[in-house]
């Protein structure tokens, strides 16, 4: 389903991404080929197996890595080798820097691009509020637990103002409920900052609870599989689970994936029964 | 709180020794090994000497030219393996295969080339120093969570300011532990060197009075070394866990 | 043997064929460094004359009985300590600053209370390796799974069996490299004793050859001890290096 010109934000047309093998190795056709379209403003989630490419797809988009084919653009202009200014990555890993407060954290990339003094303030006071970290603008990451350094790290993203958000499995370290508690919160800030969203995960429940369209890959090499409307109002929360088409959403979503699963697990993708 | 029992324990530990220091004496007899109080007596005498100070300051003289040897030769060659991670590959086993060496053996080499000089013993002192420093700023680089660099690059910072900002706080622990273990170490190669040969300094001192029998002197420079050691060991930790705390 | 191998291989043998070719040239004066090509040759004639072999026995002796005390009394002390949490804690400081200081300014000391003999050297090198492996030891056994303990008492074991069928194989890794430590620090300790000041041994004989101008005798010896000492420290640490993969895929 493609969509009106102006309202393309960032696409991917033909994007492969092959990594050089290491000497003796064969190389590894990681993703592709992927077509993708994101309208401004929507919230996009991209699930798949474990390997099938799924944060080479952000890193690509991101700038971060360049692919092997095709082409991938950002308001209308590509994207190649450095990360476009108006994009913010959230990554896995925590990525707090250990050695710096939360405040000075959040203020990192605001003091590098020489941003005046009282504005950092403001945002970085605005982006704590907005996080709920305000109580531990002076505390120490090693002080926090793993859901509020991925906050922290969020915050860090937000006081740059983006206006493309890439999400790589943020709260994949994190347990359940907290899950539950931080889909509300990217919530929030999707609708907060009016950013596009994309946003990685495995959970199939979180991304038919967050996302307007969920894109639904293959094993490696990545390839979009099913794209999935979800239809939601843009007013929504975690209570959204119990609506009449959750469970069709993520019933679809497990159709594609299941057999794709079975083949990252090491099986040949049918089971008997 | 935690200082205080640490505090404790090292009081604890020092009446320990001295006691231990003490009996062995009584078993020994003062002529083989004196008592830590007949020590301290001659310490104060040797002090004022101009014999100690003399010495002393040799040994300062010389640690500290090694020392910056090892650090800024440690730094630059840590550095190097750690971002060429080639270097690195090749390299690390044979500095391991050296640090472990007993550096020792190769001292006559040392002597020969530069003869009874301070520049042998400075080189001696650089050759123990070098290897932890080196060894331990690879491996701080190489630690370096890849999610650092990949957030420095999002947050579009030049390469200058990911070095400084990112990559400089980020080894900083690992890098302090190699100095520290670099200056132990730097300081065990120019003892060792006064004491195999030289005509100066505080190692020189306790094997010239080894000679000459006089046990007081051997045990009051000992001493004062051990505890110069310690101190400035512990000083060096205490960066070291201000540093680690915050990780 | 990998690529990175090949050039560790490659780089060694460039370096001593520029040292061979340097000192061959007459860049560096024989009466500093001789040829290694000379050095080879002199250590060779040496083993089969037979002349050094008190020696080498000697001070390879004392390494080896320095290594297995300072590991057996190592271990003992280490089970020891370790059953005495309140007695580990107030060692702490002791062991984070032992290795801090230069104990080798006690050598002299050893010498003036026991003679110019063996003991002062094994007792060197004993003190230089004794403690890296109560260290190794202490470590090795901290690393022992909770479960694992919990595991011997539904399984009704008493504390021996305990000690030797979970405790030991579940340290042994981190025992190992506690062996590999108190091998090369023994290595460290007699030998640069030997060096200071000894009545005979390796370390006397190359000081010796060193006053005496002997250059080929003191280069064959050194030859000797580099080779002898990184054969066996690289064995260990090959060895250790393998238990640590194998610890890995324990660890799940």
């Amino acid at each position: 389903m493609t969509a009106r010109d102006e309202d393309v934000h960032a696409s991917l047309s033909g994007v492969t991404r092959v990594y050089p093998g290491a000497a003796g190795t064969p190389p590894v056709h990681a993703l592709g080929p992927i077509d993708l379209e994101l309208k401004r403003g929507e919230f996009f989630a991209v699930v798949g197996p474990s390997g099938c490419g799924k944060s080479t797809l952000l890193e690509v988009l991101a700038g971060l890595q360049q692919p092997t084919a095709g082409t991938v653009t950002f308001e209308g202009r590509p994207v190649s080798g450095k990360v476009s200014d108006g994009i913010g990555v959230v990554f896995q890993e925590d990525a707090s820097f250990p050695w710096l407060t939360v405040w000075d954290n959040a203020a990192f990339g605001l003091r590098r691009n020489g941003v005046a003094a009282a504005e950092i303030r403001r945002r970085v006071d605005d982006a704590l509020a907005f996080m709920g970290l305000t109580d531990f603008a002076r505390a120490y990451p090693a002080q926090l637990s793993g859901g509020m350094r991925q906050r922290v790290c969020i915050s860090r993203t937000l006081v740059l103002q983006p206006r493309l958000i890439l999400l790589d499995e943020p709260f994949g370290a994190l347990d359940a409920q907290t899950r539950l508690l931080m889909g509300d919160e990217v919530l929030r800030l999707w609708r907060r900052t009016g950013a596009t969203i994309l946003l990685i995960t495995h959970a199939l429940d979180e991304a038919a609870m967050l996302a307007d369209r969920i894109g639904a890959m293959s094993a490696r090499p990545g390839r979009f599989l099913d794209i999935v409307v979800t239809g939601w109002p843009r007013e929504r929360d975690s209570k959204i689970v119990s609506e009449a088409g959750f469970a069709e959403i993520t019933g679809r979503l497990w159709d594609n994936l299941r057999g794709e699963s079975m083949k990252s697990l090491g099986h040949s993708g049918v089971m008997a029964g | 709180m935690i200082a205080t029992k640490r505090a404790a324990d090292t009081a604890i530990i020092l009446i320990v020794l001295l006691l231990m220091w003490q009996a062995l004496h009584q078993l020994v007899g003062a002529t083989a090994l004196p008592g830590p109080v007949p020590t301290l007596a001659y310490f104060a005498k040797l002090v004022p000497s101009g014999r100690f100070a003399e010495n002393a300051w040799a040994t300062l003289v010389c640690f500290f030219y090694a020392l910056i040897l090892s650090y800024g030769i440690g730094l630059a060659i840590g550095l190097w393996m750690g971002i060429h991670r080639l270097s690195g590959a090749v390299g690390e086993p044979i500095l391991i295969s050296l640090y472990t060496l007993p550096k020792v053996t190769l001292y006559p080499v040392v002597l020969l080339i530069f003869g009874l000089s301070l520049s042998g013993r400075v080189t001696f002192g650089a050759m123990h120093g070098v290897l932890p420093v080196a060894l331990l700023t690879m491996g701080a680089i190489r630690n370096i969570p890849p999610v650092y660099l990949k957030s420095a690059r999002t947050l579009h910072l030049s390469r200058w300011q990911t070095i400084l900002t990112v990559l400089f706080p980020a080894t900083l622990p690992e890098v302090v532990a190699g100095l520290r273990i670099g200056f132990t170490l730097t300081l065990l190669g120019v003892l060792l060197a006064e004491m195999f040969a030289a005509k100066q300094g505080l190692g020189f001192l306790i094997i010239n009075a080894m000679q000459l029998l006089q046990a007081e002197e051997m045990m009051a420079v000992a001493v004062v070394l051990f505890a110069f050691a310690a101190l400035a060991n512990a000083l060096l930790l205490w960066i070291e866990h201000r540093l680690h705390r915050r990780v | 043997m990998s690529r990175v191998g090949w050039i560790r291989i490659a780089v060694l043998v460039i370096a001593i064929g520029l040292l061979e070719l340097c000192c061959r040239v007459g860049l560096i004066d024989h009466r500093v460094v001789i040829p290694p090509s000379q050095m080879a040759d002199a250590l060779i004639r040496l083993l089969i004359s037979g002349e050094a072999n008190d020696q080498i026995v000697r001070t390879f002796g004392i390494v080896v009985i320095a290594a297995l005390i300072s590991v057996v009394a190592g271990f003992a002390l280490g089970l020891v300590i370790h059953a005495l949490p309140r007695v580990r804690q107030s060692l702490d400081p002791f062991f984070a600053t032992y290795y801090a200081v230069p104990i080798f300014i006690f050598y002299p000391m050893l010498i003036v209370i026991f003679g110019l003999s063996v003991i002062p050297i094994m007792l060197m090198g004993v003190a230089t390796a004794i403690v890296a492996m109560i260290i190794a030891t202490l470590n090795g056994l901290d690393r022992v799974p909770q479960v694992l303990t919990k595991v011997a008492r539904v399984h009704r074991m008493g504390t021996i069996a305990t000690a030797l069928l979970l405790k030991l194989p579940a340290a042994a890794p981190h025992l190992f490299t506690g062996v590999k430590l108190a091998v090369s620090y023994a290595f460290i300790g007699v030998i640069a004793s030997e060096f200071i000041l000894a009545p005979a041994g390796l370390g006397r004989v190359i000081s010796d050859a060193y006053s005496d101008f002997n250059n080929r005798q003191m280069y064959a010896l050194m030859l000797l001890l580099i080779i002898v000492a990184t054969a066996v420290n690289m064995a260990l640490h090959v060895v250790d290096q393998r238990w640590a993969e194998r610890r890995g895929i324990a660890k799940l």
